[in-house]
């Protein structure tokens, strides 16, 4: 490293909360520097206090909150003990913050170009016309089109990614020193995170401004950063030079974060097990090898009476093979959402067909649809939303059973405790409700209530998007065990290409209501035919050389093909 | 033990004593005063409050302690069978329109509209002219009234809690419409209700005095406390405790039943 003084120098920085009990720590010893110009990335799961770190920073630390010993130099001034007045005059100026929420972030009730002059305002930089002009020219740079009219908007009538910008925007807004990112992109799709990511590099590039990324994942702080620091349980763990943590990491923590993150760790592609060679061939060819079948399904919106109504599922076909995961990938409003409603026949298509194990199920009603529900279930993509609050984890879990009148109440039960144990969840959690539960777990729990009508597909919304890459990384582990145990078929539905690359035997990529390209995944994801789909690929944070990823990349574990996949879950 | 006295709001607990004492006048009104509501002693009339009479005594020489106590048990149970009129009225309309939509919901919420259209206490007379008058009537009159109100905050819960992804779940695991209602929809709307019946439990106290006091609620010597707040009135400049003591009882109340609903609305 260069050896002028760092701008910006934690020294043995402990924080914690005052609580009822005293004051608990949260953040122990943490001792980093950030070089002028320099990108150091903040690594580490939800509650390994990186955002407590990067607020102390800040002084915007959550009420009860405050440092309790170390030093926080800004080119060599302590700011740590710094008055919330005294404080203001760096906040802004001299260190920029860009939240995670591009949606909560601004004021919904006034246009972007006022929240923007407002920085500016705030501290008396330039009169009321020379802020007008400095403003559309922030917007400019940050890459939104047409600023003039961008300004007199307001925010509900941005897409997420142009939110961001105006966020980013606002921070770089006074030319600050030390830009905060607090998992800039966490919120958005790839591709948007992409750009999201390339705008920050550039702006930096441009001015020379520092930046300390706080990142949950490890593929995104590997492609931008110059070093990384990573951080479990308040602490530093281990921090250098990017290419040196990940090409020999010293802890076994950071060896785990790696082979977490979707885009780092090579996985070998999946393929569907060959047929059980034990079987009468012409039974086995009589079966239909599919266990659900799309043909040509439509779905529009009417947008009000004079307009054409809006397509957001146009002529989609695909199948899912027996014991196979298939994918539908695509940005936020390609209508791949949408396809699965269809499929889980909470919404009805205009046009099209969809059959289950050969037997048409596209007009269910009544009795019908419920006997149909039996055999396809449905995973949230936000576990915090998609179990009931006032209910236990054994009644969440046996619900499905007790609506379908199977067996009675001890039985039940003991169906619930097996789920629990099934989806590696201690058995103690049956009891306790959902605000007990972490968000991995209660994904668990949302898995277990699917799996208790024993169905033969299971849908899978963005499953694993909101949860953190370590969490995630554990699902995609348990589904694929569930998979080879049960024989289960998975309709898999992300926008993260790196996680259906880990999950998937099929995928189809949809864009604007249509697939545009589908296939084995391993030879769409080699041989993409499709532009969208090699712009997908390309958004997937990972290191300029993929290949020389020195981590023995944990592979699947094989199979003998021998293993019964009766869909036995007694 | 300190610690767990810093959780306690003084407010709260000042709120719910207020409560518990004029229950015990509801129940056990003779465990508080010795003397009759009814019967007064003439040559006491028109006392100032003093050590014997508490709260004074009125024109016939009643004590006017004696009779806020006793009237407590009409007043109370006046608002509990007001409230419930409008709790179970109002909550059976709002979920009903809330979970069936459509045209049901379209009727519903209009004639609720029409309901909060006219005024409360035109509302509550026209019903007792109806009915007839009597304390329970005056209930029921100051029941309905609410109804409204509490039809239209159980309907935007329930339209709320529909939305909710583990509704949807609830559907897609096999429940049918009557199972997903009384097993998810309706826990997880409740509490505001609840809120807002403890709120109403003021209000409709404030509704039956009012009533009591127009001359429509319980006919003399009922010790109603509308009733003692108007039959003070004549002496209002001589004999000022007919008027103000009732009136503040009435005030207590009906601010601690606001406290501790606010309390049930803030821990949900």
């Amino acid at each position: 490293m260069t050896a002028t003084a760092p701008l910006l120098s934690i020294e043995h920085l402990d924080v914690g909360y005052r609580t009822r009990d005293g004051v608990r720590p949260v953040v122990h010893d943490v001792s980093l520097d950030v070089q002028p110009g320099e990108v150091v990335a903040l690594v580490g799961e939800s509650g390994s206090g990186k955002t407590t770190t990067s607020s102390a920073v800040l002084g915007l630390l959550p009420e009860g909150g405050r440092a309790l010993g170390g030093a926080i130099r800004l080119s060599g001034t302590d700011i740590a003990g710094w008055s919330d007045r005294r404080l203001e005059s760096v906040r802004g100026a001299r260190i920029g913050y860009i939240p995670q929420d591009p949606v909560s972030s601004l004021n919904p009730v006034r246009p972007i170009g006022v929240q923007l002059a407002e920085t500016f305002r705030i501290h008396g930089r330039g009169d009321r016309r020379s802020i007008r002009g400095r403003v559309l020219e922030l917007l400019e740079r940050v890459g939104l089109d047409d600023p003039a009219l961008r300004a007199k908007q307001y925010p509900h009538e941005l897409s997420g990614g142009m939110r961001q910008r105006v966020l980013i925007a606002n921070a770089v807004a006074l030319s600050p020193e030390l830009v905060i990112a607090d998992e800039p992109t966490s919120a958005l799709d790839v591709t948007v995170q992409r750009r999201i990511l390339d705008l920050i590099d550039e702006l930096r590039r441009e001015h020379g401004t520092a930046v300390l990324l706080v990142t949950h994942d490890l593929g995104v702080a590997a492609e931008r950063a110059e070093r990384i620091v990573v951080m479990q349980h308040g602490r530093i763990v281990e921090q250098g030079a990017t290419e040196a943590v990940l090409d020999a990491p010293g802890e076994s923590y950071t060896r785990r974060l790696l082979a977490d993150a979707p885009g780092l760790a090579e996985h070998a592609f999946r393929h569907p097990r060959p047929p059980l060679f034990l079987r009468d061939p012409g039974v086995a060819a009589a079966e239909n090898p599919f266990v659900l079948e799309a043909s040509g399904l439509v779905k529009e919106f009417s947008l009000g009476r004079r307009r054409p109504a809006f397509r957001a599922v146009d002529d989609v076909s695909f199948q899912v093979l027996r014991g196979t995961t298939h994918a539908i990938v695509g940005e936020s409003g390609s209508g791949k959402t949408t396809t699965a409603r269809i499929i889980a026949r909470f919404a009805a298509p205009d046009a099209g067909a969809v059959s289950l194990g050969g037997a048409d199920a596209t007009a269910l009603a009544g009795s019908a649809k419920r006997e149909f529900r039996r055999r396809v279930q449905l995973v949230y993509q936000n576990p915090f939303a998609s179990l009931d609050p006032r209910q236990t984890v054994a009644e969440i879990i046996s619900e499905p059973l007790r609506n379908f009148g199977v067996g009675d109440r001890a039985t039940r039960a003991a169906t619930a405790r097996r789920l629990i144990d099934r989806v590696a969840l201690p058995a103690d959690v049956a009891g306790r409700r959902p605000a007990e539960l972490s968000g991995g777990q209660r994904q668990r729990v949302a898995i277990a209530r699917a799996l208790a009508p024993e169905p033969e597909l299971v849908i899978l919304d963005e499953a694993v998007s909101a949860l953190d890459v370590t969490v995630q990384a554990r699902i995609l582990e348990l589904l694929e065990q569930l998979q080879d145990e049960l024989g289960l078929s998975y309709l898999f539905i992300s926008h993260d290409l790196a996680v259906v690359a880990r999950i998937s035997h099929s995928v189809s990529v949809m864009r604007r209501g249509r697939i545009v390209e589908q296939g084995a995944t391993e030879q769409v994801f080699r041989a993409p035919q499709h532009a969208y789909t090699r712009e997908l690929l390309d958004a997937v944070p990972r290191r300029a050389a993929v290949a020389a990823v020195a981590t023995p990349a944990p592979s699947a574990p094989a199979v003998p093909p021998a293993v019964p996949t009766g869909k036995a879950l007694a | 033990m300190r610690r767990r006295l810093r959780g306690i709001r003084p407010g709260l607990v000042v709120a719910w004593t207020v409560i518990a004492v004029v229950i015990a006048w509801a129940i056990v009104p003779w465990l508080f005063t010795g003397q009759d509501p009814l019967a007064g002693v003439p040559a006491e009339k028109l006392q100032a409050p003093s050590g014997a009479h508490l709260f004074g005594t009125d024109a016939i020489g009643r004590d006017l302690f004696t009779r806020v106590v006793h009237g407590a048990v009409h007043s109370l149970s006046g608002a509990f069978v007001a409230v419930t009129v409008g709790l179970v009225g109002g909550t059976l309309l709002g979920v009903l329109a809330g979970s069936l939509g459509g045209a049901v919901d379209a009727v519903v919420m209009r004639l609720v509209d029409v309901l909060l259209a006219i005024p409360g206490l035109l509302l509550a007379l026209s019903i007792i002219i109806l009915l007839g008058f009597g304390t329970v009537n005056a209930a029921i009159a100051v029941g309905v009234g609410s109804v409204a109100a509490f039809a239209r905050l159980s309907r935007s819960e329930v339209v709320r809690v529909r939305q909710a992804d583990y509704v949807e779940a609830a559907f897609g695991s096999g429940a049918r419409l009557h199972a997903v209602l009384f097993r998810h929809v309706l826990p997880n709307s409740l509490t505001a209700v609840v809120g807002l019946a403890a709120l109403q439990f003021g209000t409709a106290i404030l509704a039956i005095s009012t009533l009591g006091f127009l001359g429509y609620g319980a006919p003399p010597p009922t010790p109603e406390w509308g009733l003692l707040i108007a039959e003070g009135r004549n002496y209002v400049a001589t004999s000022w405790w007919l008027t103000v003591l009732p009136g503040l009882v009435v005030v207590a109340v009906v601010l601690s039943a606001n406290r501790i609903s606010h309390a049930l609305g803030r821990t949900r």
